[in-house]
């Protein structure tokens, strides 16, 4: 399916934007909104480009520079923070040898902090693209990542 | 139907729907504003205009805030006052501060704010931004790092404009109004109108200043500096000087050039008088012969980039002669210059526009017709009466003075140019006369004057029908264009001003233009021509004269070689 | 068929991340194993509760609930309890014993709540339509068709005094009311499960565990408001929250539940489902419509509020799912039914999400009026590793900073107001005594900083402000004036800035100020009491 025609179905839509650039960033093999997907969508949906630029810098589960194939979210909210997220953060950085919003030289990992991502229950939690990893400590990292091996 | 407000303890009336910032004026109050403009939608994003409304935990803003019966408001309680105090000193914490070397220097709405409140520094740790300023363009500059994000540039480009350039992006403590990928202004379909500038309060975007250029030419002995000034500088540069819109200061605009040492003080009016004999005749000859229709006005230059951008397919109807700025340099470096034996290498040709989009135009590659580049430094209102205030010149001492012949010798019809509608008429007065070879009797085509987006007229010419239409603003224009493509345009001949109310709501006019002051100016350039002897651009001698001796006949080979251009699709 | 046992395996996001699709398939292969497939029936539900423990299943009818499950634990399950009939006392939930009563009705952790939000989630299919109908499911729905006009439902709901649980409790009644009079057509009824305040997830359990419910209380609405169009703006984090609701949507529609003609009658109705792309303030009513309309989720100035000017210029009730989630049950059950649970005030149960450092982390649902001490020390198991309970913090990150002396305070809208915080979503955060509350307090602003809208002046340049000024405390830089500035900003953005957002972002730095005052001092004098804070006197720097 082309670009063009996987966001054909949303215009007019409720949200119709939004899901377009959801699906555009999930086609796009290094998980951003390229400038062709952007003016794709400006064209589709008749709003001019820096708008539908300004709508894409506003969500942060947008990107508009190219990333990893696993996008590693840390979240650095109050409840995970008092369980220790920070460490979580850090041994993650160590891990994989790159700062926060950095992608790993091979192109595999691509790590970011985030707000709330709901999975508090669970925290200190991680989002890797749309899996949770609950309950976890610097140590237990390894396995986590080794799945994605 | 009329409701009781009290404000401060004076009660006012005001309609059902007002708000709170129009029962505050009727009240003898001006509230304190920043994002609200008189000419756009609410916004209250800036808060300065928070007020106490009894009964509310909230402060509220005024500009958005409807008035209810037997409401009772206090716009400078402890609480309001520190509010607005604190919210104009968050502005500051972010913002360069740097004045002294601000264009908007003294007439800013930021320093106007910290004034009124009487704020001298601001407590806040200060978190400075490091955006790259843009000026990557001929006409503006564009710096974030001034801008207080209150969107009035970006309603006067996507909603008055249509086109959309400049939108909020990021988001938190990293919103700032941008463009699409961060892009420069000359990267994009930006017409360079400045009329984000005319919106902005503050100096984060200004135009290119050349004065400095034309101090130097002024100064150069070896340089013969002419001086050209557009119809619609001469109904607005007193608004720099303090005086109401709309006053005619045409006399001493002339003085005032003289004083600064120009060499020949010339008006572009007398050019406008020539674009109608070119153009007038090129429509005739599109009449008769069979060509594109309708035909389109060329003389405004962010509408030409406009065009060029969006309908590049519709450029055939554009008139191709040059636009008066154009026409007017051409001719100073070709029959001026032989006229007063001066090599046309040691003229300058400066002009004064009201418009920053004219800077843009004048670097255009087709425009060295003559040799030469046909026009050296465009100077707009603005930078003019910065000149003045720089030389000490007293502007209200100054005596009238007039123009300079030949290429200052004008009719009212090259006067009103400047209004939207001007050209238009201008152009039936002649056309209709050439045509019919009788006097027009009544030559005020009034239906094609004033504010209305979109005006027509219908013209009889020997017995055919010729329907007429006016635009002004690019939201207006793009509805007849998309018109045009459809093959609906009923229309011979449209005339198209690229800033709403013509030249003289211009990006490069006075600071404010508002639709109030724009209806000033108009009106006032339509006393211009009504006083002017003559008021039809076929009677003017001086155009007879430069036919005669130099260009011999409309559309001409001579013509074509230095009046007339030619288009590129972007 | 007749089953003799049913277990319930939690599927809820929080026991997914824990691995409850092995456990599903173990028990499965378990079964046939043991050949007990006529007589036990595997249910895979919604959350129960008690994420922190899971992977978890319960044994019905005994009520019995193994946690922290592992595949070779649910062979020892199925063999001992499903087989033998004999407990596993090893695995049971942490309160309850063989002795004191292993039944969930009998653990504290069940016995003090009270499920009306919550009555399906862990008991049924939530991919089932049939499951959620067996459980007296769109009951309320049928019957309100058939015997009440419109002004009949908002007339009960109006009564039963159900205030909005998305954070503001206004009551929804009147804002039914509002947008029924409202002119203008479509109106719009939005589901808001936006749910991005920290420490909150009880929206996304509701959704998981029993969508259905949420789209019943929806078609009553919607029938009650006149609204023809239903959205269900899902936060884009939630994957299976979308699948899940898009699944219920599907079948509701295949029974006539939605569509035209609902159930026969002349109701127009349907739903959609948007997703947000992760910005907190789409939680906010104008934001989210904003976002819907595909710009940037800013919030809209009010009035006009969206009951008179919502989605596309049309009126639009927005309510929280845990609201809409209460509705099918008040009409089933009245309103007085309804208001005798609860307080006067805040009548109802309130759905609160445990999280922070408390034994029990996870999702309650109690009646309104239960003390702060209750939900942590009977319900929530208290503080972990041995220490003490130091600070809690109501209504999400907006909310206000209690302290020890606040623990007997009735957790209603009016009486957590009165002590400077609020019931907000619902979420609760402990924090014991090893942490320091301006380290935390950094740790809200920063959320804020970075989720502003960035529209308005006093947030957009308050939040970090705020935060520059309380990183110079926490590092004991900070002087008088700086304090005094605090408070002057505080002040201005609460009264200033366009949303709730800004409004309420303050709240929690003035709430620690008053409440942990010596803290504040120590600091105010270099020196941080749990050496978090990188201050002039040394201490460890922290992560913000
Ligand atoms: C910053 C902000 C975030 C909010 N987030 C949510 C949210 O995630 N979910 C929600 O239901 N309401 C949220 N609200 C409240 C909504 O604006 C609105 O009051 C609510 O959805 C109304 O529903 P209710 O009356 O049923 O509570 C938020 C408000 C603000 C100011
Ligand atoms: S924009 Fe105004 S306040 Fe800012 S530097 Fe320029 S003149 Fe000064
Ligand atoms: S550039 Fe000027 S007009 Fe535009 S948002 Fe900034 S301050 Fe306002
Ligand atoms: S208070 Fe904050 S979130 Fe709300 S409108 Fe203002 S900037 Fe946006
Ligand atoms: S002028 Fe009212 S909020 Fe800006």
């Amino acid at each position: 399916m082309t670009q063009s025609m996987l966001i054909q179905r949303f215009i007019g839509e409720p949200g119709g934007l939004l899901k377009a650039l959801h699906a555009l960033q999930n086609s796009n093999t290094n998980n951003f909104l390229s400038p062709q997907d952007l003016e794709l969508v400006s064209g589709a949906f008749g709003v001019p480009l820096a708008k539908v630029w300004g709508v894409a810098t506003f969500y942060s589960l947008y990107s508009t520079i190219p990333r990893g194939r696993y996008i590693i979210r840390v979240c650095e909210s109050a409840p995970c923070h008092v369980v220790g997220a920070h460490n979580i953060l850090t041994a993650l950085a160590k891990n994989l040898n790159i700062c926060t919003g950095e992608t790993t030289a091979d192109g595999k990992f691509t790590l970011e902090v985030t707000s709330c991502l709901g999975i508090c229950g669970v925290a200190p939690a991680i989002m890797i693209n749309d899996t949770v990893h609950g309950n976890l400590t610097p140590e237990s990292l390894a396995s986590v990542l080794a799945l994605y091996n | 139907m009329l409701i009781d407000v009290t404000i401060d303890n004076v009660c006012v009336q005001v309609p059902t729907g007002s708000s709170l910032l129009q029962a505050a004026e009727k009240a003898g109050i001006k509230i304190p504003t920043l994002c609200y403009h008189p000419d756009q939608s609410l916004k209250a994003v800036c808060r300065v205009c928070v007020v106490e409304i009894e009964g509310q935990r909230l402060l509220q803003p005024a500009c958005t805030y409807p008035v209810f019966q037997g409401m009772q408001v206090r716009t400078n309680s402890p609480s309001v006052r520190e509010a607005r105090q604190t919210i104009v000193e968050l502005m500051l914490s972010s913002h360069p501060q740097d004045c002294l070397k601000c264009p908007r220097n003294l007439n800013c709405e930021l320093q106007s704010l910290t004034q009124q409140l009487n704020i001298t520094q601001s407590p806040f740790p200060t978190l400075p931004r490091e955006y790259q300023s843009d000026s990557s363009t001929f006409s503006l500059i564009r710096n974030p790092n001034k801008c207080l994000n209150c969107r009035r540039c970006v309603e006067a480009c996507l909603d008055v404009q249509e086109i959309g350039i400049l939108y909020s992006t990021g988001r938190g403590k990293q919103t700032i109004v941008g463009t699409a990928l961060g892009q420069d202004l000359n990267e994009l379909p930006c017409v360079f109108c400045g009329q984000c500038l005319q919106a902005c309060p503050v100096g984060a975007i200004t135009e290119v200043d050349e004065t400095e250029r034309v101090w130097e030419a002024i100064a150069d002995p070896r340089k013969h500096v002419l001086v050209q000034t557009a119809p619609a500088i001469r109904v607005a540069l007193g608004e720099e000087f303090g005086m109401p819109a709309g006053a005619i200061v045409t006399g001493k605009l002339v003085a005032a050039l003289r004083r600064l040492g120009f060499d020949r003080i010339y008006d572009t009016d007398f050019t406008a008088d020539l674009t109608i004999i070119e153009e007038g005749n090129e429509l005739l000859e599109r009449l008769q012969h069979g060509g594109t229709l309708p035909m389109i006005t060329s003389c405004s230059p962010g509408w030409i980039k406009f065009i060029e951008h969006t309908f590049p397919d519709l450029l055939p109807h554009l008139s191709t002669c040059k636009s008066p700025q154009q026409m007017f340099g051409a001719l100073a470096k070709t029959y001026y210059a032989k006229k007063v034996a001066i090599d046309p290498q040691d003229i300058v040709v400066v002009s004064i526009m009201p418009c920053t989009a004219k800077k843009f135009e004048a670097e255009r590659p087709d425009m060295r017709s003559s040799g030469f580049k046909d026009v050296d430094i465009v100077l707009t209102t603005r930078e003019l009466a910065r000149m003045l205030k720089q030389s000490g010149i007293q502007w209200n001492d100054l005596k009238e003075d007039t123009y300079d012949t030949p290429l200052g010798i004008s009719t009212g019809a090259g006067a009103i140019f400047g209004a939207t509608g001007g050209v238009m008429e201008a152009a039936l007065r002649t056309v209709y006369e050439v045509v019919t070879g009788q006097e027009l009797e009544d030559i005020d085509f009034k239906s094609v004057r004033g504010m209305d987006g979109i005006k027509e007229a219908q013209v009889e010419l020997g017995g055919n029908v010729i329907r007429v239409g006016v635009a002004h603003g690019l939201k207006q224009a793009r509805k007849l264009m998309e018109d045009i493509a459809s093959g609906t345009s009923p229309y011979h001949f449209i005339e198209i001003m690229c800033c709403p109310g013509g030249c003289i709501g211009g990006g490069g006019q006075p600071i404010p233009t508002t639709n109030a002051t724009r209806q000033r100016r108009i009106a006032a350039t339509y006393q211009v021509d009504k006083e002017m002897p003559v008021r039809k651009s076929h009677q003017n001698e001086a155009v007879s004269t430069l036919y005669e001796e130099f260009l011999k006949r409309p559309l001409g080979f001579k013509s074509h070689e230095l009046l007339h251009t030619h288009y590129t699709k972007r | 068929m007749f089953y003799r046992s049913h277990v319930l395996v939690c599927t809820g996001s929080n026991c997914n991340i824990k691995g409850c699709q092995g456990i599903t398939e173990a028990l499965r292969r378990e079964l046939t194993r043991l050949s007990l497939e006529q007589e036990v029936r595997l249910v895979e539900t919604g959350c129960l509760g008690l994420c922190e423990h899971g992977p978890a299943l319960v044994v019905y009818p005994e009520g019995v609930m193994y946690v922290r499950l592992t595949a070779a634990d649910v062979a020892e399950v199925a063999e001992e309890h499903l087989l033998k009939g004999r407990l596993v006392p090893r695995l049971l939930q942490p309160t309850a014993t063989v002795d004191s009563g292993y039944s969930l009705n009998m653990s504290p952790f069940f016995s003090k709540q009270k499920r009306i939000v919550l009555k399906n989630c862990g008991l049924i299919n939530p991919d089932s339509i049939e499951d959620y109908v067996h459980a007296d499911g769109y009951i309320a729905l049928a019957t309100t068709l058939d015997t009440k006009t419109p002004t009949d439902v908002i007339d009960v709901i109006k009564k039963s005094g159900l205030r909005g649980r998305g954070g503001a409790g206004f009551p929804a009644g009147r804002k039914w009311e509002f947008t029924r009079w409202a002119t203008g057509s479509p109106k719009y009824l939005i589901c808001n499960a936006d749910e991005g305040e920290p420490g909150t997830f009880k929206d996304r359990l509701i959704l998981e565990g029993d969508p259905h419910l949420i789209l019943e209380g929806m078609i009553i609405a919607a029938y009650a408001i006149g609204a023809t169009k239903g959205i269900i703006y899902i936060r884009g984090e939630y994957d299976l929250s979308i699948r899940r609701m898009e699944h219920a949507i599907a079948e509701a529609r295949k029974l006539g539940l939605l569509g035209q003609n609902i159930l026969g009658s002349e109701l127009e109705f349907d739903v959609e489902v948007c997703a947000g792309a992760g910005a907190y303030v789409c939680g906010e009513e104008t934001a989210l419509i904003e976002s819907i309309e595909g710009n940037r989720g800013e919030p809209r100035f009010k009035p006009p509020y969206p009951a008179q000017q919502g989605l596309w210029g049309k009126p639009t009730c927005v309510n929280n799912v845990e609201t809409l989630a209460n509705i099918p049950a008040i009409l089933q059950h009245g309103a007085e039914w309804y208001q005798q649970i609860g307080t006067a005030n805040s009548p109802g149960t309130k759905v609160f999400t445990l999280t922070g450092n408390i034994i029990n982390s996870g999702l309650i649902e109690v009646p309104m009026g239960i003390t702060l001490r209750e939900v942590i020390y009977e319900i929530g198991g208290g503080i972990p590793e041995g220490r003490s309970f130091k600070m809690a913090q109501t209504g999400g990150t907006s909310g206000g900073c209690l302290a020890e002396e606040h623990l007997d305070i009735p957790m209603d809208y009016d009486s957590l107001a009165g002590h400077g915080s609020s019931l907000g979503s619902g979420a609760l955060l402990v924090m014991d005594d090893s942490h320091c509350i301006i380290d935390l307090t950094k740790c809200f602003l920063k959320f804020f900083v970075h989720e502003s809208c960035g529209q308005c002046t006093p947030c957009r340049e308050g939040t970090p402000a705020l935060y520059s000024i309380i990183d110079k405390l926490s590092r004991g830089l900070a002087t008088e004036s700086d304090m005094r500035l605090l408070k002057r900003l505080s002040r201005t953005m609460q009264s200033s800035s366009l949303c709730a957002l800004g409004q309420t972002a303050p709240v929690p730095v003035l709430s620690a100020l008053v409440h942990f005052n010596e803290e504040v001092e120590a600091h105010f004098k270099g020196d941080c009491p749990t050496c978090k804070c990188h201050t002039a006197r040394g201490g460890r720097q922290s992560a913000n």
